[in-house]
C-alpha cells in the first residue's frame, strides 16, 4: 500500500499536498484499490469555493458511488479535467496523474490537522 | 396471520423515534371529513357473488361514448397486434425482470422503447419510462434543481393542471421555490416569463402543444432560460411530436411526456406511461432504470441494466430520484405501437388527427354562439367559446353518447365557456357531424336554459 509520507490524509481517504498556498486534492492509493474500475468523477468547476470536510465531487466505480470530501477550505483553480476522457487513471496513479483539484487556501494551517501517514495507516487498519 | 410484520412495541418504538404520539398523528395531512374512522368493512363474498357485484357496477360506466376529450390522455386506433403481444407470458407478469442472465428479451425491448423515445425527440438518452406524464414531468423539475444547484423552478400555466399539482406535490418540503407564469390569450406570456426568470432559476416547464392544444413559441423559452443558465424542459404529446420540430432543434434540456396515446387504452386514470429524455450531459442525474446494449465474453450483442449507480440501491440516499421502477408492459406496448406504424405510420396519425382538428374546429366556429376561444395556430386539440358553461354541454352530449371535450373551468377561473376538443385518426365524419349537429341542437333549443 502506497501512502507517501510528503502528504496529508482525511479519514474520508482523500490525499493533499500543499505547495505554497495551493493545496492539490486526490484519493488514496487505499480508495481506488476498494473502489475498483472508476467510471466517472464530477468536480467542481473552477472558481468555486469548497468548505474542509463538505462534499466537492462524486466518484463512480462500476458498482458504487462515493461522496468526494474537501480536505481543505479555500477557492478552486484548476481541476484535472483528463479524468473526463479517462477516470481509470485515478486507478493507475491516485497521488500523481490521478489528481482531481488544485485548491487556493487563505489559511494554510488548516493542513495540519489532517493526517499523516502513520495516522492515515491506523484509519485503513495497517 | 396479517402480513404485516411489525409488533405493537416495534410501532411504539418507530413513533417514539420520530417524535410521534401515534399513528392517526402521521395521517394530519387528510382533510377529517375524507378519513373513514372506522375498520374497512370488507364484505365477504363468494367468487360467483363478487363478479355478479362488479359486473353490476361496471354497468355503470358509460360505454362507447365517442371521445372527443383529450387533455393530455387520447383515443387512438390500437392495433390488435399490440394486446396480443403483449399477453404474451415472457412480457406479462408482475414484475419487470432485470437480470440479464434470465430477461435478455424485456432488456432488449425497454432499450428499443428508449430508441424510439430518442428518434421521437430527437435527444441523447431515454429511460426506460416513468409512472406518467406528470411525475416524469415533477422529476424533471426536481434533477433540474440538482444540475444546476438552482433552486426556483419556473411553470407555465399553460402546462397541464394536473401535471402542475403533481409537480406541487413533488416540491412540497424540499427547498425550491416555484413560480407560475400567466398565460397571454392561452399561451405562455413570454414578458412574463421574462421577468420571472433570474440567475437563481433551474429551469423552465413548458408544453408543445400547450394545454389548450396551442403551440408554445419554444424558441423563444429557450434561448431567454438558456441565457441565465437555466434548464429548458418541454413535455411534449408524442403524437403531434412526429410532425413538429423535435425539441432537440431548439435545445431542450430534458424532454418528458404521456406515452398513453401510442397504443394503450383509455382506462379511467390509468396504468399511463411517462417518458423521459435529456442531453446526454445529465445522463447521470436522470431518474429510472436505463437498458443499454454491449456485447458478451463470446463478443454476442446483448442487454442489462446501465449507470445504475445514479439508482437508490447502491447510491442511497444521495440518488437523484427514489423511482427504482417504470412501466415496463406499457412501455413494451408502446414500443410495439411504434414498431407497427413505423415513422411514416405515425407522422399519418398525427396529420390525420390534426386535419380532422381543423375540420372539426371550422364546423364549431361556425355554429352560432361558437368561437375560437385563442386564435393562435394549433395542432390536434383546440379551445372552442360556448354560449352556454362547458360544463352544460359535456352532460348534455354524454346522454348522446359524445364525450363533447374538457371542461376548462375546471381548473381555470373564469373559463366555464371553454371547451378543449380533441382529435385523433379515429373519429369519422359521421362522428364529427354528430358532436357538431349534436351541440347545434341543444344551444339552438331549449333543453339547456331548463337546466
Amino acid at each position: 500500500m502506497n501512502i507517501p509520507a510528503d502528504l496529508k490524509y482525511t479519514e474520508e481517504h482523500e490525499w493533499v499536498k500543499l505547495e505554497d498556498n495551493i493545496a492539490t486534492v486526490g484519493i488514496t492509493d487505499y480508495a481506488q484499490g476498494e473502489l475498483g474500475d472508476i467510471v466517472f468523477v464530477e468536480l467542481p468547476g473552477e472558481g468555486d469555493n469548497v468548505t474542509q470536510m463538505e462534499p466537492f465531487g462524486t466518484i463512480e466505480a462500476v458498482k458504487a458511488v462515493s461522496e468526494l470530501f474537501s480536505p481543505v477550505t479555500g477557492k478552486v483553480v484548476e481541476v484535472n479535467s483528463a479524468l473526463d476522457d479517462d477516470p481509470m487513471v485515478i486507478n493507475h496513479d491516485p497521488y500523481g496523474d490521478g489528481w482531481m483539484m488544485k485548491v487556493e487556501l487563505s489559511d494554510t494551517t488548516q493542513v495540519e490537522q489532517l493526517l499523516d501517514t502513520a495516522g492515515y495507516k491506523g484509519i485503513i487498519g495497517q | 396471520m396479517p402480513y404485516i410484520p411489525n409488533t405493537d412495541d416495534d410501532r411504539r418504538a418507530m413513533l417514539q423515534r420520530i417524535g410521534v404520539k401515534e399513528f392517526e398523528e402521521l395521517l394530519n395531512a387528510i382533510p377529517a371529513q375524507l378519513r373513514l374512522n372506522r375498520p374497512l368493512d370488507i364484505l365477504a363474498l363468494s367468487e360467483m357473488e363478487l363478479l355478479r357485484e362488479i359486473e353490476g357496477l361496471s354497468r355503470d360506466n358509460h360505454e362507447g361514448l365517442i371521445c372527443f376529450a383529450g387533455g393530455g390522455i387520447y383515443d387512438h386506433f390500437i392495433p390488435a397486434a399490440v394486446g396480443t403481444i403483449i399477453s404474451r407470458p415472457e412480457f406479462m407478469t408482475a414484475y419487470t425482470p432485470y437480470q440479464p442472465e434470465v430477461s435478455q428479451g424485456t432488456l432488449q425491448v425497454i432499450y428499443e422503447f428508449q430508441t424510439h423515445i430518442c428518434r421521437l425527440t430527437g435527444m441523447d438518452v431515454a429511460n426506460a419510462s416513468m409512472y406518467d406524464g406528470a411525475t416524469a414531468a415533477a422529476e424533471a423539475t426536481v434533477i433540474a434543481t440538482k444540475v444546476t444547484k438552482k433552486n426556483k423552478v419556473v411553470v407555465a400555466e399553460t402546462v397541464s393542471p394536473l401535471y402542475r399539482e403533481v409537480i406541487d406535490t413533488y416540491l412540497s418540503g424540499r427547498d425550491i421555490k416555484q413560480a407560475l407564469v400567466p398565460m397571454d390569450a392561452g399561451r405562455c406570456n413570454l414578458n412574463r416569463l421574462k421577468e420571472i426568470i433570474d440567475d437563481q432559476t433551474a429551469c423552465v416547464l413548458v408544453s408543445q402543444p400547450n394545454f389548450f392544444g396551442l403551440l408554445e413559441d419554444v424558441e423563444a423559452v429557450s434561448e431567454m432560460i438558456h441565457k441565465v443558465g437555466g434548464k429548458l424542459i418541454v413535455s411534449v404529446d408524442p403524437i403531434a411530436q412526429a410532425i413538429l420540430k423535435t425539441p432537440a432543434e431548439y435545445d431542450a434540456d430534458i424532454v418528458v411526456g404521456e406515452g398513453q396515446p401510442l397504443g394503450l387504452p383509455l382506462s379511467f386514470g390509468g396504468p399511463l406511461l411517462g417518458f423521459f429524455a435529456a442531453k446526454k450531459e445529465l445522463v447521470r442525474s436522470m431518474p429510472g432504470r436505463i437498458a443499454g446494449r454491449t456485447t458478451d465474453v463470446d463478443g454476442k450483442t446483448g442487454f442489462v441494466l446501465v449507470l445504475q449507480t445514479r439508482e437508490q440501491h447502491i447510491r442511497r440516499e444521495k440518488a437523484t430520484s427514489n423511482i427504482c421502477t417504470n412501466q415496463a408492459l406499457c412501455a413494451t406496448a408502446a414500443s410495439v405501437y411504434l414498431t407497427l406504424l413505423g415513422k411514416t405510420g405515425l407522422k399519418k396519425i398525427a396529420l390525420l388527427s390534426a386535419e380532422k382538428a381543423q375540420q372539426t374546429a371550422s364546423a364549431l366556429f361556425d355554429l352560432e354562439g361558437f368561437k375560437p376561444y385563442f386564435d393562435s395556430p394549433f395542432v390536434r386539440e383546440f379551445a372552442v367559446r360556448t354560449p352556454v358553461p362547458a360544463r352544460q354541454l359535456i352532460l348534455s352530449m354524454v346522454e348522446r353518447q359524445v364525450l363533447p371535450g374538457v371542461d376548462a373551468g375546471r381548473w381555470y377561473k373564469n373559463m366555464n365557456d371553454c371547451l378543449i376538443v380533441a382529435l385523433t385518426e379515429k373519429r369519422t365524419e359521421a362522428e364529427i357531424t354528430r358532436l357538431v349537429e349534436g351541440l347545434k341542437e341543444l344551444t339552438a333549443s331549449d333543453v339547456l336554459s331548463q337546466m
